[in-house]
């Protein structure tokens, strides 16, 4: 089709088809401010803040909205415009809280920066509205009605790109909210506590449940020995906090930095990424061998067994019982490390941080405990470290470099990649193919299921037959997958499934950004950081084949089954049950 | 007041959809399944046979219809003539249209407010009569105009709601 | 059949609302009991449009307009005017105190000065009947269209008959066609709009009832013309009876071949279900409608893409309102020159007003396009009752505004209610008079809109919402100087930002009495008066002489010093003035800043407002 040419302050532009005004004005440097609009998920044209004259319409337009069209005069900041901006922005101001210093998105508000830039407020008027409790009966989120602007990006998220709709709005007009069925609390929902409405709320209305001051309070206590695990895809975004270009890999300055807050052990989730392979793969072996129980689907994902638990129960004896990395690491640290170190493992604090909000929420489900303790204590997400660093006062680049310590801070290039998508399929692949086929595959990069298309799916050839594997990331992907597998139209032997667009790098507590290329940078340290492994095949990690002879004896022997393994049911949300 | 209250409490129970409402919910539910934009006309249907609309039979409209659930409470919520409480025994609607407010329908609602007894809820404490306030009913000439249970009563004066009321027990 | 003379009795809702059908089942028992079953048929119609003088017979042969009948009545018509010929004068309709009474229809002026096109059968046939619907010419276009019409050329004589949308706007109608004809996409749905919200207008509802089969009629010319197959009637819940009759008159036409498959043996196929609302006024929001239809929040989204490009399910979509529905049979049947023959250049054709608030003659009337307002409200309406003062129409419902006295010679159309600061709005026409408080009024619209608007943007959701506060504050009389500039400032964003038509319009109710009234407002806000009378929360404190000791207590309290003493009134009697030693006091209005302290402080219950 023809291309669209427009003139937007003066300046000729031209544009695809379809595109917005909004794109094209960034096209040629002109940044419309803007609220309920996110690159991810679109313009919602409900904020109004995004408006432009364009000559010839009776009103204001919506550049987040609005196509551009061949010959229009747009006019971005004229008197009209910013008028009309500063009083929608008064009018959001006049219903929300004037708590700012106090708010957990003080620093990072979309509402207040935009209210700084357009010189808007404060209201000339106010609007009391009934206030409804604040909702932290889950793990995971917090919820703040109060501070809902309705922009509606959290309830696109929760019902276009994840498919759960734990949240959609309710009531109209001035009464308009967002939330649960019947003003629920979210514990009550089918909620997967993915955490991709605090990701993307604009304000202060959902948020991560802040755990900082826990590990605060363990790190200051002599009793306790405190051990922190890391997840891979934190040290893939930890740098976008202190102002780093988006895909710097800090993983040094990271654990120089955390063993500078003070923690005693520092170790690397990527150790018991390269665990579960082998016990997955081992698994995966035993299931092809006897057929059964196929496609196996993976289940590192928090997210993602909270869905399959909420919306496809029926599919449990499909997934791998392998705990996550973060579980498997927790249970290997109170008893194989407690042992090692000769440490009481009921002094152990047992910390994470990991890119996820669901984590908080797996690390206290009861079952969890098979090491006789909790398996892992608290769980910090990078957003939340960053915040404890900066208290600290510790800044990243200035952190003295350090590395991870032994022996659980030993990992292969098949632990990093598990942090994005595709990640766990191909460092599956890797081991399976050598244990199958005694020797490494050709192409250790397997590169059909990498990638960011919601739905990836491959044949690869293991010792001469066919595997067919897919991968999927985002729940609504994931659940097209399976309606195709359970109606029959597709038949996979390994299943990949990562609640998060893009997986962990994309998790709900990573850094806030709205770079719509941002997984794929994210995505870029992993990969280089695989690449430059000694070892990229996570039955080659000398630490894990350590553990097996020190400690656990076989790949799926009766003690790992006991500390790295799980069953699943339904036990989360009444509505599910009912 | 005390007294009052349980008695509605009491009546909230007497109401709770028995199993034959809830078979017949299903029957509904069954008749629309799988059509497209079927939950409006479900939620009129059900609303119908079962008086209002609670929340256990929203979860199985949501279910039946595969909707999730926060959407089916967004349409309820949305829309004014949809209800998730009980209503009284008798239904009154004051008409709130510019005619009937431009003569007078404001002093109407208030003698019809403290006629029935009906409280912040629109229910009475008696539970024998449900206030609405409605939207045009299009009966502009007859203004302002007042009907209970479907009945229209034309041009009532404010004095005139007592009588009116004391024939619906 | 056809031979027998026909007692009509008017059935719309209004008239039901009166009692009509005990009325016409006691006159068909007397005609039977008169042993005139086989001379006359009594026949429940459609609305006759004068609501306030129901119920309404009118006996077609003479065109005799019985007004107010009474079951009791029944015997006098049927003995005196259908045996002996006779019409009963006591029932015949007076319109005004005084008057000479008029017989017949055509010499009342509510309907000599009216011209039916979209009426043309309501009030004429018995809407239950399709056979009464065809003799009356229905389903001629339809066939007419099938037979000798290409689609192209259907779209083209409602392009070429002007004929604009009557629901609000005035979009053309045929260019609507023309877009929803040419896009792509298949299926396409033809959509009826017929979820009439604006308060005090009920002309959808009046065709539903009174003639449904126009509408159905044109629903399916529009499928043959843009190429669809599947039609919806989105109609609100608070009209029941119209919706009865519509399915009554959908099950009709499917059995008589003008629904289903093979329309007339053309091959055409076509096919209606009714959607009923939920209360939602702002599914009157074409895009609001679809989401409606689809199962979800009315709540409208961006436009573009318009609904004829991407619609219901995202298909292409035509919606139009009932009445602009029940205007395409006659185009087609007399050609798009006939219709412009009626009404202005730039408006052609009629235009249904629902005449309501302080006017003689309330109900539905149909003119042409620019007929003045003075016309409508004094010749057709009988103009304003109790000799008051005309102070100003209300057109358009919530989305428009006032017509002052010194514009009573506008004519009604489309441009030039626009230029007033109006809208024509789906022709709700209310009447005010010297009583009404113009800033009350504008308040009541506002919380109407406020209470409707769907909460999607936000200029509709918390603008709506400010400016609402602002009045209430200035009808309680806390109005301050700076208030009006901010309720200008407030409505022109709210104007200009908001996402669909409900909040674009929603300001207009209170900048058109701005613009017409502002005194009344600067009364309300400097001198804290209402000059109506009406905002309760400005009248003035009063002490009532007759409870009034004279204590003084309330002179003590008073902080504005407004309570002066006065004589007894010489009516009261030398014995009574004997009796009291002490002075009584009233109130200077002009001081009262109506804090209230004098009213709480009286032991007496003598002052209030």
């Amino acid at each position: 089709m023809e291309r669209v040419r427009l003139l937007i302050d003066g300046q000729p532009v031209e544009v695809e088809p379809g595109a917005t005004i909004l794109e094209a004005a960034r096209r040629i440097g002109i940044d419309i401010p803007t609220l309920c609009h996110h690159p991810a998920l679109g313009g919602g044209g409900a904020c109004r803040v995004c408006v432009c004259e364009v000559e010839g319409a009776k009103t204001l337009v919506a550049a987040c909205v609005c196509p551009a069209s061949d010959g229009m005069v747009v006019w971005t900041h004229s008197k009209a415009v910013r008028d009309a901006r500063r009083m929608v922005v008064e009018l959001i101001l006049a219903a929300h809280p004037q708590d700012c210093l106090a708010c957990a998105r003080s620093d990072t508000c979309e509402l207040r920066r935009l209210a700084a830039r357009l010189n808007a407020g404060p209201a000339r008027f106010r609007r009391e509205k009934a206030v409804p409790a604040v909702d932290a009966s889950n793990p995971s989120l917090v919820r703040d009605p109060s501070k809902c602007i309705l922009c509606g990006r959290c309830v696109k998220v929760c019902r276009d790109v994840q498919g759960v709709a734990a949240i959609g709005y309710a009531h109209r007009g001035i009464e308009a909210a967002v939330g649960p069925a019947y003003g629920d609390p979210l514990a009550y929902t089918r909620c997967v506590f993915c955490g991709q409405c605090a990701a993307v709320c604009p304000v202060g209305a959902i948020v991560v449940k802040d755990d900082t001051d826990r590990v605060f309070e363990a790190l200051s206590d002599p009793a306790k020995h405190v051990v922190v695990q890391v997840a891979p895809a934190v040290r893939a975004a930890l740098g976008e906090e202190f102002g780093l270009p988006a895909g710097t890999d800090v993983t040094r300055e990271m654990v120089g930095a955390l063993k500078r807050l003070g923690f005693d052990a520092v170790f690397d989730t990527q150790f018991s990424a390269d665990l579960t392979i082998v016990e997955e793969g081992h698994e995966f072996i035993e299931r092809l061998k006897s057929g059964e129980r196929l496609p196996l689907i993976t289940s590192c994902s928090p997210g993602w067994i909270n869905y399959m638990e909420n919306f496809h129960p029926e599919l449990a004896a499909h997934v791998s019982s392998c705990k996550s990395p973060q579980q498997m690491m927790g249970a290997v640290i109170k008893t194989y490390y407690a042992r090692q170190a000769g440490i009481d493992p009921e002094t152990i604090v047992s910390v994470s941080v990991m890119p996820c909000t669901a984590k908080k929420f797996e690390a206290q489900r009861p079952e969890m405990n098979s090491s006789g303790y909790r398996d892992v204590d608290v769980v910090l997400t990078t957003r939340e470290l960053a915040a404890m660093l900066r208290q600290a006062g510790i800044d990243l680049s200035g952190a003295p470099q350090a590395d991870f310590d032994s022996p659980l801070g030993e990992s292969t290039g098949a632990g990093e990649i598990f942090g994005v998508t595709g990640g766990v399929m191909e460092a599956a692949l890797r081991s399976v193919s050598f244990a199958l086929a005694g020797e490494p595959l050709e192409e250790l990069e397997v590169r059909p299921v990498r990638g960011f298309e919601g739905l990836r799916e491959a044949e690869i050839e293991i010792a001469g037959r066919p595997v067919r594997v897919a991968v999927a990331h985002g729940l609504s992907n994931a659940e097209e997958l399976l309606r195709r597998i359970q109606r029959g139209e597709r038949e996979y032997h390994f299943v990949e499934v990562m609640a998060c667009p893009g997986g962990c790098i994309g998790g709900g507590g990573q850094p806030l950004s709205k770079d719509p290329e941002i997984r794929q940078k994210r995505a870029s340290v992993l990969y280089r950081g695989d690449r430059a492994k000694r070892q990229r095949m996570a039955h080659d990690n000398p630490a894990v084949r350590r553990l097996y002879e020190e400690f656990l004896g076989q790949p799926g022997s009766p003690l790992a089954h006991r500390l790295l393994h799980t069953t699943y049911c339904q036990k989360l949300s009444p509505a599910a049950a009912s | 007041m005390a007294q009052a209250a349980v008695g509605t409490v009491s009546n909230l129970q007497s109401r709770e959809p028995g199993p034959e409402v809830l078979e017949k919910v299903d029957k509904v539910i069954e008749a629309y399944r799988g059509k497209e934009g079927a939950l409006i006309p479900v939620l009129h249907e059900v609303q119908q046979i079962a008086g209002y609309l609670p929340r256990c039979v929203l979860r199985r409209i949501a279910r039946g219809l595969a909707v999730p659930e926060s959407e089916v409470y967004g349409v309820v919520t949305f829309y004014s003539l949809f209800t998730m409480t009980p209503a009284g025994r008798h239904k009154i609607g004051v008409c709130m249209g510019t005619a009937c407010y431009v003569k007078g329908a404001a002093a109407l609602l208030e003698a019809v407010r403290s006629a029935s007894g009906a409280g912040a809820d629109g229910i009475s404490h008696d539970g024998r009569f449900s206030l609405e306030v409605t939207r045009c009913v299009g009966a502009c000439g007859l203004a302002p105009v007042l009907s209970v249970d479907g009945e229209i009563y034309s041009r009532v004066e404010p004095e005139a709601v007592p009588a009116i009321l004391e024939r619906y027990p | 059949m056809r031979g027998k003379g026909r007692v009509l009795v008017c059935a719309g809702a209004g008239c039901i609302s009166s009692g009509c059908q005990r009325l016409a089942e006691a006159l068909r028992q007397r005609i039977e009991e008169a042993g005139l079953d086989g001379q006359f048929d009594v026949v429940e119609t459609g609305c006759v449009g004068s609501c306030d003088l129901g119920p309404v017979v009118v006996v077609e042969s003479d065109g005799t307009f019985y007004a107010r009948v009474k079951p009791e009545d029944a015997p006098d018509i049927v003995t005196r005017h259908l045996v002996w010929g006779r019409p009963v004068e006591r029932l015949l309709h007076t319109p005004e105190a005084g008057g000479k009474s008029a017989a017949k229809m055509d010499e009342i002026g509510f309907f000599r000065a009216q011209t039916r096109v979209v009426l043309r059968n309501c009030g004429a046939m018995d809407p239950r009947n399709i056979d009464e619907y065809i003799a009356r010419r229905g389903y001629e276009a339809l066939a007419k269209a099938l037979t000798a019409m290409t689609p192209a050329e259907v779209v083209e004589a409602v392009k070429a008959s002007g004929l604009r949308g009557r629901g609000g706007a005035g979009f053309p109608t045929g260019v609507k066609w023309e877009l929803a004809a040419r896009a792509e996409g298949t299926p396409k749905y033809v959509v009826c709009n017929a979820d009439e919200g604006d308060p005090g207008a009920f002309m959808d509802r009046s065709v539903l009832e009174g003639d449904p089969h126009s509408v159905i009629e044109a629903m399916i010319l529009a499928g043959y013309a843009i190429g669809a197959s599947q039609g919806f009637v989105y109609v609100r819940a608070e009209y029941p009876l119209a919706v009865e009759r519509l399915g009554y008159a959908i099950g009709q036409a499917r059995e008589r071949g003008f629904l289903g498959r093979n329309i007339l043996g053309s091959g055409f196929d076509f096919d209606l279900e009714i959607r009923v609302g939920a209360g939602a006024f702002v599914c009157g929001e074409e895009t609001a409608l679809i989401a409606s239809i689809e199962g979800k929040r009315g709540m409208p989204r961006p436009r573009p893409p318009f609904p004829a490009q991407a619609g219901l399910w995202g298909k292409p979509t035509l919606i139009n309102n009932v009445e602009t529905f029940a205007n395409i049979a006659p185009i087609i049947l007399n050609g798009p020159r006939w219709f412009r023959s009626i009404g202005t250049e730039r408006s052609p054709g009629t235009k249904v007003f629902a005449l309501a608030g302080k006017i003689n003659h309330t109900g539905l009337v149909e003119v042409p396009m620019g007929t003045s307002l003075r016309q409508i409200i004094y010749e057709v309406g009988g103009g304003i009752p109790g000799g008051k003062k005309f102070k100003a129409a209300q057109t358009g419902g919530p989305s428009g505004g006032c017509i002052p006295a010194e514009y009573l010679d506008v004519p009604m159309e489309y441009d030039s209610l626009v230029s007033l600061g109006a809208m024509m709005g789906s022709g709700g026409l209310i009447v005010m008079d010297e009583d009404t408080c113009m800033v009350d009024v504008a308040k009541f619209f506002l919380q109407f809109t406020q209470d409707e608007s769907c909460g999607t943007c936000v200029p509709c959701r918390e603008g709506t919402k400010a400016m609402l506060d602002i009045l209430e504050r200035i009808t309680r009389g806390e109005g301050e100087e700076d208030d009006l500039a901010l309720l200008e400032s407030l409505a022109e964003t709210i104007k200009k930002t908001s996402l669909c038509g409900l909040g674009q319009t929603a300001p207009n109710p209170v900048l058109s009495t701005l613009r017409y009234f502002r005194d009344e407002y600067e009364a309300h806000v400097r001198e804290k008066r209402c000059p109506a009378g009406v905002c309760k929360g400005l009248a003035p404190y009063v002490i009532h002489l007759d409870k009034c000791r004279g204590c003084g207590r309330c002179v003590k309290v008073c902080p504005a010093e407004a309570i002066y003493p006065v004589e007894l009134p010489k009516a009261a009697g030398d014995e009574e003035r004997a009796r009291r030693r002490l002075p009584l006091y009233a109130i200077d209005p002009s001081k009262c800043i109506k804090c209230g302290a004098c009213a709480a402080e009286c032991r007496l219950g003598a002052i209030s407002r």
